[in-house]
């Protein structure tokens, strides 16, 4: 009987990588959006936001919901070349 | 046709269907638990894209039987047993909201059927080692540590942003995630029972051997998964979304994300791990990532209890079941019956304490386990 040890590290690798990536990505992403809210509520006389301003909390939010489509689309390849 | 292949096919568009709702909940319990989706958006969604996961392949159809028994020994009765001893395993663990492994439970069935039918030599134990002892122990550990790392840190990065803005953006990633796990689980597991029927037909002569399955294969069975899938568990659904851990929209996104890069990735390898077991570990890998004590450890161990049992058990089902309907055409008969009736039995019991997309996820809060007990 052979286990195959190799590809089982592998796929713990592989897949410890991509969720770690995608879901660090999407937490950034709602991070930046945070503090895009929060800066228009502080522009509306709330509270002054702390952290990102408005401007760099939406780039923040959107080149991180790019690289975590890229991750999901290139699952959804995976998928349907399989 | 004769009458057994008839027989054959329809007992593996009933098994379709019982693995179809009875891994609902892999995909879409934390979704449900979470409130990202509304139970019954939930399960049709889910039983969409498991119809469009199983028109996306065939390559894993073939490699059912595989590896586990002589493929040479295998005759239309022996896969009418294993069917039969698969469906009501399943049926016994959904009664009991236990998510057990479909597949197992088919391989199971298929063991203890072969073992009447040609002895033990037809079983090669190996491949039963390799094949399902070893996935079993670490498919679950494997997503559980991914999921846990995932949740982990989705907290500690979460603490800076604002708590509306990040529910509600986890809850949307949310539907994304679990669509993904749908769309996996259709591609695998409605090609199992495709694979199953294709053989029978090989067996007896209508196909010829090495062919692919022929479109009304690949359609009843994608059509049957996504009935039973679009059905609901919700026993299991409840047990998974509320009874292991009180599982909040950044864990339930982090457990289908850690499931759906698992099982993608051991698909794309080879290495063939349980879905279901990967999805559980995944939920109890987010609920140990946000506090450890408030999962509920003990509904682990009934789970790796039924895990354990699950192969055993349909195998003793599958064997009766062959050594049976192996007597000839009235011994199928009297399968077929006395398979419905049981089927009506745990239907009936499951009467008694419904669990219904209404009430799925009313369930009193987990309470967490004292760390002296």
């Amino acid at each position: 009987m052979s286990i195959a040890w190799g590809s089982l590290l592998v796929v713990f690798i592989v897949s410890f990588g991509a969720a770690v990536a995608v879901v660090v990505l999407v937490t950034c992403a709602l991070v930046g959006l945070s503090a895009r809210e929060r800066a228009t509520t502080a522009a509306a006389g709330g509270t002054a936001g702390g952290g990102l301003s408005a401007g760099a909390g939406t780039a923040v939010a959107g080149v991180c919901l790019a690289a975590a489509a890229a991750i999901v689309l290139y699952g959804l390849y995976v998928i349907v070349a399989a | 046709m004769s009458v057994i292949v008839i027989a054959v096919i329809l007992t593996a568009l009933m098994f379709d269907f019982t693995n179809g709702f009875h891994d609902t909940a892999n995909a879409m319990a934390t979704s449900i638990a979470t409130g990202a989706l509304k139970p019954k958006v939930a399960v049709i969604l889910a039983g969409i894209l498991n119809l469009v996961g199983a028109f996306l392949s065939v390559a894993v159809a073939k490699t059912i039987s595989s590896g586990l028994v002589d493929e040479a020994k295998i005759t239309p009765v022996v896969i009418f047993g294993g069917l039969v001893g698969a469906i009501l395993w399943n049926l016994l663990t959904w009664l009991l909201g236990l998510p057990s492994s479909s597949s197992h439970a088919l391989f199971g069935g298929l063991i203890g059927a072969t073992w009447v039918a040609a002895g033990s030599s037809a079983i090669k134990f190996a491949g039963v080692v390799s094949k399902v002892l070893l996935p079993l122990v670490l498919s679950p550990i494997v997503a559980g540590i991914v999921a846990l790392a995932a949740t982990y840190l989705a907290y500690r990065i979460a603490t800076r942003g604002e708590e509306g803005t990040i529910t509600r953006g986890f809850r949307l990633s949310q539907i994304v995630s679990a669509s993904m796990v749908a769309l996996a689980h259709g591609t695998n597991d409605a090609q199992k029972t495709m694979g199953v029927i294709t053989l029978t037909l090989i067996t007896v002569g209508v196909l010829p051997t090495d062919a692919g399955p022929p479109l009304w294969v690949i359609a009843s069975c994608g059509v049957a998964i996504a009935l039973g899938t679009s059905l609901g568990g919700w026993r299991i659904i409840q047990t998974l979304g509320k009874r292991i851990s009180d599982i909040q929209s950044p864990q339930g996104f982090a457990a289908e994300t850690s499931s759906a890069a698992v099982i993608l990735v051991s698909a794309h390898l080879g290495f063939a791990l349980s879905t279901t077991q990967v999805c559980t570990g995944s939920i109890f890998g987010a609920g140990a990532g946000r506090r450890l004590a408030g999962v509920q450890w003990g509904v682990a161990g009934r789970m790796a209890l039924a895990w354990l049992l699950t192969l055993p058990a349909a195998a003793i089902v599958g064997a009766l079941a062959a050594w049976v309907a192996g007597t000839g055409t009235a011994g199928t008969v009297v399968v077929a019956v006395v398979a419905i009736a049981l089927a009506g039995g745990i239907y009936i019991a499951s009467r008694r304490q419904p669990v219904t997309a209404d009430n799925v996820n009313d369930v009193p809060a987990a309470q967490p386990v004292p760390v002296s007990a």
